[in-house]
């Protein structure tokens, strides 16, 4: 028994001597090379300390501590720090979050997406019976419908990027495509809306036009490669690309089929936009395009005179950004930026100016077009619109102003 | 034959001649109308699930309450976050007229939309309720629990008589003051600003 000659247990064990053996071996060429004899010579200029091992799961490095602002009297917002990203995926820990009865702890072994009410076959699918329809991977933008409030009421010059625009953020998401679920459950003909409740304690519901499920919706499961975040509706959640965050219904637990919107509270009482001219617009799904300058920005410095470059992005609910104009004089003139590739359809676009800043003030604005041909309102004219008591799409034009040293405030004065 | 049959006909001719191979290639079949994944629902289980309410009744419980008997839940379930009369807060204000001209809330960021001055169907009150409140324990209500609440709450925003009974057949038919305020999304993308 003892006798055995001790054996490395695993690859691992064989790979510690072999590194063991191999560093006793430099010790040796590193004495020779300073002379056993002589003084100790200076490290190297390339010495290095060794670095950690591999970890199974990484972090940020030390120095990068961005996240998110929780907010909201019973801490239901959370927003994503637009002024530290890069591109145009947010990392999905800083994808903002809205939900409305706290983040559900759903297990996904009992988890079961029911579709019935005007189908031919009403049916329940687990997880795994999900995963086998055929897979569609998209990026798109999520947004608030309440995003970026600050900038139209109540301003002050003291909120960065995050706290204006924080309740929106881009993701890879990877699910079925309702349309497929559709032709599984056999929808009848004369179903044009249903309902889409969610597994969370207040059962969010909200009424869809089966148009949009026939043409992009989504049940995802996946986001940025990996299964949902809890607090993206883990593990299945309606994505309506475009569409008004509330819509995109998290914890997916239900979709009913009916001739008729059914009135909740949450397409009713909220997420409805009265106008000036003393009616309320119901069913405003569609995110306009919009656009925010993530830098220069609150709370950044410009340190030096000389080229800098103007980043941001610009997004549209109706498919792609076209273009995105800059102003550096408060809007008596544009020119055009840069759009970063890939520009997708409803998704976040990176644009990019380079400025040579000359040290004096400056008020920087950015204007989106989208396909359509919408451009970006100013302010007047969306107040001029929509009146000044609205509550949800801010997408008026955002500005910041460069003072004479550097500093970068957010405009109040419109 | 058409020009198209002549080209089924000719595509069916090389793909004969071709190896098995590529044949198969040729005929791989398009996606099936139904992947037969998933379970049939049980009609009890749907039941058991589905618990909307909509504005013509559809789906509203047996059972009943009167604005007296919600009064009394109000205080015990509601009024932490809503008030003593469900206008006080701190949270959502339920209760409130103002202003009883107009529908002027596009207007004036200041004016707060409470179930009276701004909802447009009673059946949501039933239906939201039921779902989503109280907020620290929601579901917990029975039917007449809700009746009695909507009851009260459509009392207290001078809707309904304070004897009036809520119920599946009265509740539809309870006529809220905003209810022809709102009109469908006319936005439609283009330079237009709407």
């Amino acid at each position: 028994m003892s006798d055995q000659p001790r054996r490395p247990r695993d690859a691992a064990d064989l790979t510690r001597r072999r590194l063991v053996a191999g560093t006793a071996a430099a010790i040796g060429l590193a004495m020779l090379d300073r002379g056993v004899l002589g003084q100790a010579a200076a490290p190297p200029v390339h010495s290095r300390p060794l670095g950690r091992s591999a970890t199974a799961v990484g972090v940020r490095a030390p120095n990068e501590r961005i996240q998110r602002v929780v907010g909201g009297a019973l801490h239901e917002i959370s927003m994503t720090p637009l002024q530290d990203l890069h591109g145009i995926v947010t990392p999905s820990d800083l994808h903002y979050e809205r939900h409305h009865a706290g983040v559900a702890a759903i297990d996904p072994h009992q988890y079961t997406l029911l579709i019935h009410g005007m189908v031919d076959r009403p049916t329940v699918f687990d997880l795994a019976a999900l995963k086998r329809f055929p897979a569609v991977s998209r990026f798109h933008f999520l947004e608030c419908s309440g995003n970026g409030e600050s900038a139209y009421r109540n301003m002050r010059r003291d909120q960065s990027p995050q706290l204006v625009d924080g309740l929106t953020s881009t993701s890879e998401w990877t699910g079925v495509s309702v349309a497929t679920l559709l032709r599984e459950v056999g929808v009848q003909p004369r179903a044009t809306w249903f309902l889409a409740e969610g597994g969370d304690a207040g059962l969010m519901a909200r009424s869809i036009p089966v148009e949009k499920a026939r043409d992009d919706a989504m049940i995802a499961y996946a986001q940025n490669g990996e299964a949902l975040r809890p607090e993206q509706g883990y593990p299945a959640r309606l994505l309506l690309p475009g569409w008004e965050g509330n819509t995109n219904v998290k914890w997916i637990r239900r979709l009913e089929f009916a001739d008729r919107p059914f009135m909740t509270r949450d397409e009713t009482s909220k997420y409805t936009d009265p106008l000036p001219n003393g009616t309320a617009r119901m069913f405003s799904f569609v995110m306009d395009a919009k656009s925010i300058i993530t830098f220069p920005a609150f709370p950044a410095t410009l340190t030096d005179r000389g080229w800098w470059d103007v980043t941001g992005l610009a997004w549209s609910g109706r498919g792609r950004i076209t273009r995105v104009d800059v102003s550096t004089n408060g809007g008596q003139t544009w020119s055009p930026a840069v759009l970063q590739q890939p520009v997708l359809p409803k998704c976040h676009t990176r644009f990019s100016f380079p400025w040579k800043w000359d040290g004096r003030e400056a008020v920087l604005m950015s204007r989106a077009t989208d396909e359509t041909g919408y451009v970006q309102p100013t302010l007047a004219q969306l107040r001029a619109a929509r009146g000044t008591g609205t509550r949800y799409h801010f997408n008026n034009i955002r500005a910041w102003h460069v003072g004479g040293d550097g500093s970068v405030t957010f405009r109040v004065d419109g | 034959m058409t020009r198209a049959g002549i080209l089924r006909t000719a595509l069916v001719a090389v793909a004969a001649g071709a190896p098995a191979h590529v044949r198969r290639a040729d005929h791989r079949p398009g996606p099936p109308a139904h992947y037969a994944l998933g379970r049939p629902a049980a009609t009890e289980e749907i039941r058991a699930m589905d618990v909307t309410v909509m504005p013509d009744g559809i789906g509203l419980p047996a059972g009943s309450g009167t604005a007296v008997q919600g009064a009394a839940i109000f205080r015990q379930r509601c009024a932490r976050c809503h008030g003593p009369t469900g206008v006080e807060g701190p949270f959502d204000r339920l209760v409130g007229r103002e202003p009883r001209q107009g529908f002027p809330f596009g207007r004036d960021a200041s004016l707060v939309r409470t179930i009276g001055n701004y909802w447009p169907y009673a059946t949501t009150v039933y239906d939201y309720i039921n779902r989503a409140m109280p907020y620290d324990a929601p579901g917990s209500l029975k039917p007449n629990e809700v009746y009695a609440l909507a009851a009260f709450l459509l009392w207290r925003n001078e809707i309904i008589a304070d004897t009036a009974t809520i119920d599946a057949r009265t509740l539809p038919r309870v006529r809220m003051p905003a209810r022809d305020r709102f009109v469908v999304d006319n936005r439609r993308g283009g330079p237009e600003i709407r």
